[in-house]
Parts: C-alpha cells; structure tokens; sequence
C-alpha cells in the first residue's frame, strides 16, 4: 500500500501524522537523488497554508515548494489596471475586490484614483456590485478578477440579467493554460505541479490530463488542510521518483474527473478564453477570460471609450522596474532574492502586485517573518 | 481568494439556499451547484455562491480547517481573514 493511503487513514489534525508525513516526503526525496527538487503549486491558499501552519519546516531541505502564479490579484496586468483606473477617473462607479485598491498600474491605483475623488468601491463579492447598480441610475463597473473559481459567480450574476447600468471589465484569469507556460520557461526546473483543489471543484481534474500528456509532469489536486497538503505533496514526489507522470486526485471530497459540470456550462456561455499578458510573467494563450460578443452590452471595454494613454503622461518613474514579482510567480527567484523586499516593498507601500494581496508570495512570506522556511511543526503549529 | 467556505444548509428557496456557517446565518446562491441541494447538506461556497455539494459524510474532514481558523482571531492571520471575506460576500444575515 502506498504511504498516501496511509496518510489519508490519520486523522487531520494530528501533529504526529503531519511529522510522518514529513519523514515520508524526505524519505522519498532521498531516493530521488536530485538537490534541489523543485515543486509548484498554484494557489495563494495553499502558500498561506503552508506559511500559517509552518509546514516548510516538514520539508526535506532538498524539496523546493515554489508559488507560482497562483495569486489573480497579483497577474492581473499593469494595463489591466490602467483600464481600471481610466474608467475611474471617466467618472463611472467602479466596484472591485479590496485586493484590487493598491494594486500599481503605470500612472497609480484604483487607491490613488480614489483619493483624487473617483467613485472606487469594495464589495466583497459580484452580487453586491449588481446590487449597488439596482440602488443608483448611475453607470457601475465591477472589475472583475479571479481565476475560474471566481469567473462563475460573474458568469452566473450575466446569466440572470443584470440591471442596465451594470457592466464588467473582466480581468478574470483561466489557470491551466499557465502552467503550460511555467513549464516550458527556459530554466524552469518545475519537476511537478500541486493543483489548486477549488480552481478544479469547478474544472475537474481531468483538465490536466493533456498537460501531463505534453510535459510529462505529474499534478496532484490537493486541499486546503495542513495534512491535504503534506499528502499531496507526498504523492508528487513518489510520482517524480517513479517517473510515472500522471494526474492524481488527493481532494476527492470537493474534486471530481469531469469537475462542476453546471459551472462549466455557464462559465463558458458567458466567457471566452483569448491570450493575454499575465504581470510579470509572459502572453499566457488563452489564459485571460473575456466576455463573448453576445454579452457586448455588458461589456465595459465595449459600453464605454476606456483612454488609458490619457494616464501615461502622468506615469512617474517608478520602483516597479525593479520589481521581480514575474520572476518570483514563474519559480525563477523567491522573494528574499529581491532587493526591494521588507525594504522599498512593505505590505503599507507595496511596489509590486505579490506584496499587495493577502495571495501574494511576497504579502505572505512578509506576514510570516520573511522567510518562512523556520516555523515548526511540532509544538502545535500543526494542530 | 481561491479559498471557497462550507457551511450547511438550513432551508432552500429556488435558488437560493440560507446556510449556516458557524452559527451565523447567511444567503446563498445556487446558481451553479453541481448537484440538487436540500436542507442538512453541506455546500462549498465562494463569493456568494455555492459551487460544490460535500457528501455529508466528508463534511466534518472539509470543515475541521476552517474551524481552526476561526477559532482565535489572530491579527495579521491572512488566511483567517479570506475565510471571513468569504463569509462578508454571502447574502444577507438572516436572525
């Protein structure tokens, strides 16, 4: 029987099980031979959870875990935000996750924006955005961002007729097309990917089979628990030292093969995948989602003239040309190899995107002491 | 923001279902649920909507995390405060 099965017998909250799971993921770390072998997940939760519970300290020094792009806020793109920002300051109501407010764009944030008298508001989610439209005659934009996940409660707010002053500026980002990229970066040394286990309750795990197919990689869907983690991760590394590439469910509680079918149909009724620049990182193919032409009318990019040049006069020159967030979100470099970070780059005056949002690789290792390499798992971190 | 919170539903009227979340009451919505939802079951749920029926049988592993974070509010604890967003993008609190 495989050690996974085991791990999957213990119960969750169980220090000793997370120890074992350790030893077990350094045991085959060992046979693998390699130094360092190098992982990714996908997922500003999962980075969170690893940090919060101090899980790398279970980790074989050999074992490089590296956040990719798993962060929407962070790869929404500079002209992504200048869109944002140009609608703003046009004079409509722009309705957008708090994440969103001091992200940079070329000439400032929807923070900045705000602060010069434009209408920004936070709602925590799309259904209050519509909700604000239905009490006002005036035109409101909700900036939509977020992986798939997210994409289908937009999708499911255009699908049940939203008053006619609402519209969207998507910005909504589709993840597996990104991994394909990661992959194929010169120097990548990504040996196998841990999936996000919410992105595929809508996606199903399947998605990553012809991905597998073309990069010989190995994908375990894993949760959110510090256990569904370690179990994970565990399952990776026996695939990368079998050299059995192939996609494994270890969330079988929320992830299924075909995903959320009903999901599906309304994310794809609404949306269409286009290529697209995600920040930092590269022109991802089918990697932004945006509105089909049948949904134009509640389209912001086709409801309104949206002059982003109007802003780049005003661009000052910035720190952000120093910024690594690209490099750190592709695995090249991690955030202590920054020489902004805890320095110019605080989570009070973030330079970059990855210290903005509370996915951020940077926002998290910040939180967590700078480097989260050094929390342990005994005395109670994993409870 | 990848993070979705499960809670139980309480009662469901059309589509949209009331769901407890420890104790507190709120509307969601099930536009996009994979499967028919009645009272007792338990739902994944993200911005405000439902995205995924857990088997009751699975639901107590799904919820012993969440449990956890919201045990003790700990400044500072970014995954504790997505769990609580979360929570503020459901409808509105029922008494």
């Amino acid at each position: 029987m495989s050690s996974v099965a085991d791990a999957t017998q213990l119960k969750f909250r169980d220090p000793a099980a997370a120890r074992a799971l350790g030893a077990a993921i350094d045991k085959v770390t060992r046979e693998i031979g390699r130094d360092p072998v190098s992982v990714m997940h996908v997922c500003g939760s999962h980075e969170q959870a690893i940090a919060r519970f101090g899980l790398r300290a279970a980790f074989p020094p050999a074992l490089e875990v590296i956040m990719g792009p798993g962060c929407p806020v962070c790869i929404t793109d500079v002209p992504e935000v200048d869109e944002g920002v140009a609608l703003a300051r046009q004079g409509v109501r722009l309705a957008t996750y708090g994440d969103m407010l001091r992200v940079p764009g070329s000439a400032g944030s929807l923070a900045d924006a705000r602060a010069a008298g434009a209408k920004v508001e936070v709602v925590y989610g799309i259904s209050e955005a519509v909700e604000l439209a239905r009490q006002t005659d005036e035109e409101v934009v909700f900036f939509a961002t977020g992986f798939e996940t997210t994409a289908v409660a937009t999708a499911a707010e255009i699908l049940r007729g939203p008053p006619r002053n609402f519209s969207v500026l998507s910005a909504h980002k589709y993840i597996p097309p990104v991994m394909e990229i990661v992959a194929e970066m010169p120097g990548s040394r990504v040996e196998g990917f841990l999936a996000a286990g919410h992105a595929a309750t809508i996606t199903g795990w399947a998605v990553f089979e012809p991905f597998v197919e073309r990069h010989h990689l190995p994908v375990v869907v894993a949760g959110f628990e510090p256990l569904d983690i370690l179990a994970g991760l565990l399952r990776l590394v026996e695939l990368i030292r079998d050299r059995t590439p192939r996609v494994e469910n270890l969330y079988p509680r929320c992830v299924t093969r075909e995903g959320n079918l009903a999901a599906q149909e309304q994310l794809w009724k609404v949306f269409r995948p286009l290529g697209g620049r995600w920040r930092g990182i590269a022109h991802v193919p089918n990697g932004n989602l945006r509105l089909q032409d049948r949904w134009s009318d509640l389209d912001a990019r086709r409801r309104f003239q949206i002059d982003v040049k109007a802003l780049w006069d005003f661009a000052p020159p910035s720190l952000l040309q120093q910024c690594i967030c690209g490099e750190i979100m592709s695995g090249r470099e991690s955030p202590i190899s920054c020489a902004l970070f805890g320095k110019e780059c605080q989570p009070e005056t973030p330079v970059g995107a990855c210290m903005v949002s509370t996915e951020g690789t940077c926002r998290i290792w910040h939180q967590y002491g700078g480097h989260p390499q050094l929390g342990r798992v005994a005395a109670g971190a994993v409870r | 923001m990848c993070l979705g919170v499960p809670g139980k539903v309480v009662q469901v009227e059309g589509l949209v279902a009331t769901v407890d979340f420890w104790g507190l009451r709120k509307q969601i919505r099930l536009d996009v649920v994979d499967a028919p939802v009645a009272p007792g079951d338990y739902v994944l749920n993200h911005v405000g909507f439902a995205i995924r029926r857990i088997p009751a049988s699975e639901a107590e592993d799904t919820l012993a995390l969440y449990a956890e974070l919201l045990a003790r509010e700990v400044p500072g604890d970014l995954m504790a405060d997505d769990v609580r967003g979360e929570l503020a993008a459901t409808g509105r609190s029922e008494r």
